[in-house]
């Protein structure tokens, strides 16, 4: 207890640093993968991916981002266990946030496909494990998120399938693709709004204070939607067909695809922040909330939401000193990706990663969307995939989870000797 | 960072770019015939020798991106089309190229005449081999579209047309090969024996090239559908 009192702003700070280290990590990488596929596509250039980017993860994070940030702050470890000595709790996740940092660091420098979602989860385990006990562990927890990890992927490709082959039928096959595609596009930007809408009004908004009953929060996002769809209709018009090669004029069907793009990748970003920045301010709401309480472990402190904006200050602070280089590295190599693919597979990976973000389940974003792009070839949507490098970015968590958990045991006993 | 980014890694090399190139090599290859007939029918084997040259060099070519594509072809690859069909596809598309190359070089090295009145048929029944061979280069060439739409029933439909087009094309060369070989028998008497087996010959390769064209087809119509 009187670790807590005595050393408590060093926490806060120390708490602070690595969260904003954290999230500054996963705007300068992370992003680059979500945001990727739109500048591959050329629907968008590389700025005005940054700029989608910072309005977007950041209102993903402090919008829909509180129930991941729960999870990861109070679904994976038991509050009770801590309630003689809530240091441990804080020294554990200050051990987890650095133990995760510095196996991102390390990976993304051999060029690794690891997730900062199996990292963040593995070291929280590993050091509630370990360092405190096994009961101490939500087990039940840890394995729906596990569960998660694997039907994430799974949800995403059958999207990503379904949406290139409901375009495929509705556009492609019809009689004037051009003209089909203007009829249509609307209809996907209003599922679009729809959805990130969805998430927001029935989990998001609840932090901030307004609450919304379930009917009212449909009729708004269906609204939501409608507006979106207003607008890319207008948008549309000013569309025009030019002399294209090939009977089917394709190339003026993708120019009302990159329009589409342009919502896409919106809604791709605001899924993006509204997981992802959990893994980095999950645990700095829990040191927080226990510092604030003097050491009672038990309160229900809601997050505050000064704390999400840390996250999200810390995602953009990546993104435009060092993001915008592995946008458009990652860009410039996904040039397979035309619009009306990286459409189906960025929607797919955005809805996924949104519903997961509303049930509090921290995903790993990239592994969604390589679920969705699987998906659109699965459709005979795009050329040439290379499965091995599919084989080893899913087998990357085998590796990243007790990686997290052996450096966040090593860090945990390290501060608890040096505290303690 | 020294590696790549691993999500860029994802999107392999597509093979079709490859496979498009190849077929236009083997149309070149087979449209030098008729530079090389003419030049044999004028007794000109200088300009015949060059053409050769020409057409072998075209085909080791087509011999060097059949195996650029064969290569770029590991198992893990994933494909909207089948990675046997795609091979059998290359090697049907190569073995145009090699027939071209077969004909060039027997014709050249027996300094092979064509009787006068063969002649012209002979000129006729090359360009219907050639024909073929062109059709069949404009039918791969759509795979782009293809691939595009993401096989979409518009594009399989047009490309079953050029397909069909390619089977009555490759059926005109097999009457003109009919014709040809039946004027080479009213012939034949008055010729040396041999020199009558290698004009046999001939005109069989020469049908090869439309019959290879039309399997080209056939196959690009098995790789569609799945």
């Amino acid at each position: 207890m009187s670790i807590i009192l005595e050393h408590g702003n060093t926490f806060i700070l120390l708490a602070c640093l690595f969260g904003f280290f954290m999230a500054w990590g996963i705007g300068a990488n992370d992003v680059a993968n979500a945001m990727g596929t739109s500048v591959g596509s050329k629907a968008i250039t590389i700025k005005q991916a940054i700029i989608i980017a910072i309005i977007f993860e950041f209102a993903g994070a402090w919008l829909a981002g509180g129930e991941v940030t729960s999870t990861i702050r109070k679904g994976i470890v038991d509050a009770e266990v801590f309630v003689g000595n809530p240091e441990l709790l804080v020294f554990g996740m200050l051990a987890s946030l650095l133990a995760a940092g510095i196996w991102l660091l390390t990976a993304s420098y051999f060029g690794w496909p690891v997730s900062t979602t199996h990292s963040i989860v593995g070291a929280i385990v590993g050091f509630a494990a370990v360092g405190i006990s096994m009961d101490s562990v939500h087990w039940d927890g840890v394995g729906k998120i596990a569960m998660s990890w694997i039907t994430s992927p799974l949800l995403s490709g059958t999207l990503g399938f379904l949406l290139f082959k409901s375009l495929q039928k509705l556009i492609f096959d019809s009689q004037d693709p051009f003209a089909a595609a203007k009829r249509y596009v609307p209809m996907y930007i209003f599922f679009v709004g729809f959805i990130i809408a969805l998430v927001t009004f029935t989990k998001g908004l609840k932090h901030l204070g307004l609450d919304i009953t379930g009917f009212e929060a449909l009729v708004y996002s269906c609204l939501s939607g409608l507006g979106l769809a207003l607008l890319g209709f207008w948008l549309e018009r000013n569309i025009k067909r030019e002399q294209a090669s090939g009977k089917l004029q394709i190339a003026n069907v993708e120019k009302v695809f990159a329009l589409l793009m342009i919502f896409t990748a919106c809604a791709m970003a605001f899924a993006h922040g509204s997981n992802d920045v959990a893994n980095a301010i999950g645990p700095l709401a829990a040191i927080i909330s226990v510092v604030q309480a003097g050491g009672d472990v038990a309160s229900k402190v809601a997050t505050p939401s000064w704390v999400l904006l840390i996250g999200a200050g810390g995602i953009v602070a990546g993104l435009v000193m060092y993001g915008h280089k592995v946008i458009a590295t990652v860009g410039s190599h996904i040039t397979e990706l035309t619009p009306s693919r990286g459409f189906a597979a960025t929607l797919a990976t955005a809805t996924t990663v949104v519903l997961a973000s509303g049930i509090g389940m921290p995903i790993s974003t990239t592994h969604t969307l390589v679920g969705g792009v699987l998906g659109v070839g699965l459709a005979r949507g795009l050329a040439a995939l290379n499965l091995r490098v599919v084989g080893s970015i899913f087998a990357s968590w085998l590796v990243t989870l007790p990686a997290g958990a052996i450096l966040s045991i090593i860090i945990f006993f390290i501060l608890k000797a040096s505290f303690g | 960072m020294p590696s790549s980014n691993p999500f860029s890694r994802l999107f392999g090399r597509s093979p079709f770019g490859p496979l498009q190139e190849h077929i236009a090599k083997s149309h070149a290859a087979s449209e030098q015939l008729r530079a090389f007939m003419t030049a044999v029918l004028a007794d000109d084997w200088e300009e015949a020798a060059r053409v050769r040259e020409l057409i072998n060099q075209l085909e080791h070519e087509a011999d060097d991106l059949k195996r650029e594509i064969r290569l770029g072809l590991p198992n893990s690859l994933f494909m909207p089309v089948s990675r046997s069909d795609l091979l059998e596809l290359v090697s049907l598309q190569d073995k145009i190229a090699n027939r071209a190359k077969d004909i060039a070089g027997l014709m050249l090295g027996r300094k092979m005449q064509i009787p006068e009145p063969l002649a012209k048929p002979m000129i006729g029944f090359i360009n219907s081999g050639i024909a073929a061979v062109e059709q069949a280069r404009q039918t791969i060439n759509e795979i782009d579209e293809l691939l595009e739409s993401g096989f979409g029933r518009q594009v399989t439909d047009l490309l079953t047309q050029m397909i069909e087009k390619l089977d009555s094309l490759e059926h005109e060369a097999d009457q003109l090969e009919v014709e040809i070989r039946g004027q080479l028998f009213e012939l034949e008497k008055e010729l040396p024996p041999v020199d009558v087996m290698f004009l046999y010959r001939i005109i069989d390769w020469v049908g090869e090239l439309s019959d290879r064209a039309q399997r080209v087809g056939g196959r690009l119509q098995i790789l569609m559908a799945r």
